[in-house]
């Protein structure tokens, strides 16, 4: 044994990674075990029969922060954001509408429009800007803050009044609780235009467009696009995961694969290490949870182990996945009506008006799911041949509206939901029905089942207002430590939220470095 | 549950000894206790509070909140919701047991009969099934409310375990103190527990509500050879003051329905730290009161003795005759037994003590009119009256 501190990462997701790399890096001999057979979870890749590979969830991302990158030296490792891909909102009759960082185009767009975006789109990075502020650190403590975290707020604070500017600050504080649906009304007649800002304030979430709160959803999505433009993730080496994973064993973590891990080892109330589902023990002094939080309390610790109330509003975290993913692997290279073949690198959207979207979230609202979903579309093959044999192609798509508990069960609907999204792509893409190969469709139970992500929720619990900042989780774990001395968290069910950024691992292992020093 | 079909025509439920209790009012002051029509008073409080005292008194407590507790997790759940240390229980065994939030200030406090293995039941003053069912997640438990499926009477007094065998209770005088036993009442089961709310001698006797009238009819039938009182809840208050007990959600607020911050109360303020095993396993509460136990006590309901006999009961208490303020009586009796004006008060500590020199300053009324006085107290740490007949097995049948 050495007289370093232990610590066991559980979950090798790219918050795992991270937290993994940065506790390491800081002296601490790290152990990151993964329950998969590869590292990165939601952010990896997943293979399907016949030499097709996809990624596993996330298909596209903004780049990572560059404070990130230079902390954990991803750089060196390879890592360098992808090629920029532009949204294109699909239309039947061949209309699309290209919504890129600079500008939007497209046929019949109104001039108002045109002119308009850029300056919209301006106006709400500013706010996403000072929004990141709050996601580069732990949520402030509210009782008996200490004098360097009201010293940020504060300069929040100025900047918000002095940064922004009166006029700006006031539109900010207006808009900052309201849905999607109404501020994009304000300032577009476009329907495509609307529905594709709309698309990322409620992708991922239970939201529809004018459910509350969806401009802060799409402020926090927002901010990624602070550090580049949006990519198509197509695991070349050029991604994130790959570096994580060098960076990770670059700094001394033993990452083990295919060790489950059973439950959290409490003894006289602090974590003690974990038992692995084989039945092994490993002892530390510090675990750090990269699981979802409810399972983490309610599974991995035991409400037995917590006070009542807190392991009860551990059951209250909103969070039920509704997104769903389909992967096709086909025999040649898909041909979208009116789409160039250079275009089909980018993010391609079905969700016609805002309107639609409402329409689809009110299906998965009720159980149900929708005639016509929001689609997200990617095509990674077309970045990286190598996902597929020569000439061959897989497509992904976030089918999203789908509900996790579906009314009257699962069994023997995925098939039909399968077809129903085969068939509405095959009104933008005639060629596609005919080029499918193989298919694969993970309903939110699915992915539950595979990355372990309660009720399948990307983000481990909903990015709503109730459960951001001092909120998420929840009250009384929301700056990485617990209840239970010695356990961490640093999960997307963390401050800031979900999406490949990679913060709440880096927040959770400042957190607990500084917890070292000064508790 | 049986629901009495008329029950709408009453604005409070009649517990199964209602009808004896209405044909003996002679006060009839009722009150509400848990949905319940009691009594405040049945004949004079003073008639009530001496047999209590010296001779035999009966109450009627059904409107108890009674929880059966059963599973092979019942143990564990209990030990994770009380603050006291169960190593100890087995069955045929009851503990008083208190129990907290997760910031370590009282919900309730009761009574935790261990009836056999795996099987408990829990009374307390106030409803506390959401809590229950909360502290429930992880435990194979089962949890049923019994309030109103089981009738319950409290037999206290130097008397009551001769009373009660006059009435036909077999197998009485073995009880210990904190027993719990199935014992028969001629053919009638009964559970008998050697606890109450008086510090006197006494014993609690739990019923399926059918034998309710028949149990009540056998102990009043040996009211020729003894004497024996139905007691009302104002002559209950004086007994436990002069007993020492205290009574949430009036000595203090209960946590649950505590809103403004510092108004509720954890149980070092409410003197109750001997029932805090803070070493033991985890339960709810645990880390907030280790860390109040680590620092020096801000206060604590205290019991003082009063000079004089003037009603003390909304009193400030100061530090010095005029000095400063320092607390407030929560509630009070004059004890005629000990010829004493008992108080328990709520004190603010100096520095993690009881400040020195503790006066109350009492307003009260002659003939209407207003008068102020001040008077000395006397803080204590024991029961204000603890006789030793209470205690002993078997009970000394005297008197």
């Amino acid at each position: 044994m050495t007289d370093r501190t232990v610590a066991i990462v559980i979950g090798a997701g790219h918050n795992g990674l991270v937290c993994a790399t940065s506790l390491a890096r800081a002296g601490m001999q790290v152990l990151c075990v993964e329950a998969g057979d590869v590292a990165g979870g939601m952010a990896a890749q997943h293979e399907l029969a016949g030499g097709y590979r996809v990624p596993a969830l996330a298909h596209v991302a903004y780049p990572v922060s560059a404070a990130l990158r230079r902390e954990l030296g991803l750089d060196k490792y390879g890592y360098a954001p992808g090629p920029s891909a532009d949204t294109i909102m699909l239309d039947e009759q061949g209309r699309h509408l290209v919504l890129g960082s600079s500008g939007v185009s497209g046929p019949g767009l109104a001039a108002s429009d045109e002119t308009a975006y850029p300056a919209f789109r301006q106006q709400y990075l500013r706010y996403a800007r000072i929004l990141g502020k709050l996601f580069d650190n732990k949520p402030p403590a509210l009782r008996s803050m200490p004098f360097t975290e009201k010293a940020a707020l504060a300069g929040l604070g100025l900047k918000l009044r002095f940064g922004l500017g009166r006029t700006a600050m006031y539109e900010f504080l207006r808009v900052a609780g309201m849905n999607i649906f109404d501020v994009l009304n304000d300032v577009f007649t476009d329907d495509r235009l609307k529905a594709g800002i709309a698309l990322d304030a409620v992708m991922g979430s239970a939201m529809g467009p004018r459910t509350p709160g969806t401009v802060l959803t799409w402020l926090q999505r927002l901010n990624g696009a602070l550090n580049g433009p949006l990519s198509v993730q197509s695991g070349t080496q050029e991604t994130l995961l790959p570096a994580l994973v060098q960076a990770a064993e670059g700094a001394g973590v033993e990452l083990r694969l295919n060790a489950r891990v059973e439950r959290i080892l409490i003894e006289n109330g602090c974590a003690a290490g974990v038992v692995l589902q084989d039945g092994q023990t490993i002892a530390a002094g510090l675990v750090v949870s990269g699981v979802d939080p409810r399972e983490t309390f309610s599974r991995l610790v035991g409400a037995r182990h917590l006070d009542a109330m807190f392991a009860h509003r551990v059951t209250q975290i909103r969070g039920k996945g509704v997104v769903a993913k389909l992967h096709l692997a086909l025999s040649g290279q898909p041909g979208f009506s009116g789409l160039s073949d250079s275009q089909l690198g980018n993010r391609l959207v079905v969700a016609p008006s805002m309107r639609y979207m409402e329409r689809a979230f009110n299906s998965s609202k009720y159980g149900e799911c929708p005639e016509q979903p929001v689609l997200e579309i990617t095509v990674p093959s077309w970045h990286n041949p190598s996902l597929a044999p020569a000439n061959h192609h897989v497509m992904s798509v976030n089918v999203a509206c789908i509900p996790c508990d579906l009314e009257g069960g699962w069994a023997g609907q995925r098939e039909a939901l399968a077809r129903r999204v085969i068939s509405l792509l095959g009104r933008y893409a005639p060629n596609l029905e005919s080029l499918i190969v193989d298919h694969e469709l993970l309903t939110p139970q699915d992915i539950e089942q595979r990355y372990g992500a309660v009720h399948g929720h990307w983000h481990h619990g909903e990015l709503s207002m109730h459960q951001s900042f001092m909120l998420r989780p929840l009250h009384g774990a929301s700056r990485y430590d617990t209840p239970v001395a010695g356990l961490f968290l640093c999960s997307a069910g963390c401050h800031p939220g979900g999406g490949l950024t990679g913060l709440p691992g880096r927040n959770a292992a400042r957190r607990i470095i500084e917890r070292r020093t000064a508790p | 549950m049986k629901i009495d079909p008329d029950h709408f025509r009453h604005a409070l439920s009649r517990t199964p000894f209602h009808d004896r209790l209405a044909a003996l009012s002679l006060a009839e002051e009722w009150m509400a206790w848990n949905t319940y029509k009691v009594a405040r008073v049945i004949d004079s409080v003073p008639s009530e509070y001496f047999a209590a005292r010296s001779a035999c008194a009966v109450m009627d407590l059904t409107p108890m909140e009674k929880y059966r507790v059963r599973g092979t997790g019942a143990r564990q759940f209990l030990d994770r919701l009380v603050t006291r240390d169960l190593s100890k229980l087995r069955a045929g065994r009851v503990t008083y047991v208190i129990w907290c939030n997760d910031d370590g200030k009282i919900l309730d406090d009761g009574t935790l009969f261990q009836l056999g293995e795996d099987d408990y039941r829990l009374c307390s003053q106030h409803h506390q099934l959401d809590w229950l069912l909360i502290s429930a997640a992880d435990f194979d438990v089962q949890i049923d409310v019994e309030t109103h499926d089981v009738a319950a009477l409290a037999v206290q007094g130097p008397t009551s375990c001769k009373v009660l065998a006059a009435a036909g209770v077999e197998d009485l005088p073995r009880l210990k103190p904190f027993d719990v036993a199935a014992l028969r009442c001629g053919d009638m089961p009964l559970t008998v527990s050697r606890t109450g709310y008086t510090g006197d001698l006494g014993y609690e006797l739990w019923m399926d509500p059918q034998h309710a009238m028949a149990v009540w009819d056998a102990i009043f039938a040996v009211r020729g050879s003894y004497d024996v009182r139905p007691m009302g809840l104002s002559a209950l208050e004086m007994l436990r003051i002069e007993a020492g007990f205290i009574m949430p959600g009036f000595d203090f607020n209960t946590a649950e329905a505590t809103i403004r911050d510092g108004y509720d109360r954890s149980p070092y303020e409410a003197g109750l730290g001997w029932v805090v095993a803070l070493d033991k396993g985890h339960f709810t509460g645990q880390s907030a009161l280790r860390a109040e136990h680590a620092q020096p006590p801000k206060r604590q309901l205290t019991k003082i003795v009063i000079e004089g006999n003037k009603p003390a009961g909304q009193a400030f208490v100061y530090t010095g005759k005029n000095g400063k303020l320092c607390g407030e009586v929560k509630c009070t009796t004059w004890s005629p037994i000990l010829k004493a004006n008992l108080a328990l008060a709520d004190i603010e500590f100096r520095n993690g003590r009881l400040p020195p020199d503790l006066w109350v300053r009492i307003d009260y009324q002659r003939e209407l009119k207003w008068h102020t006085t001040w008077a000395r107290c006397q803080a204590r740490s024991k029961p204000f009256y603890q006789p030793e007949h209470r205690s002993a097995t078997p009970p000394e049948h005297g008197l």
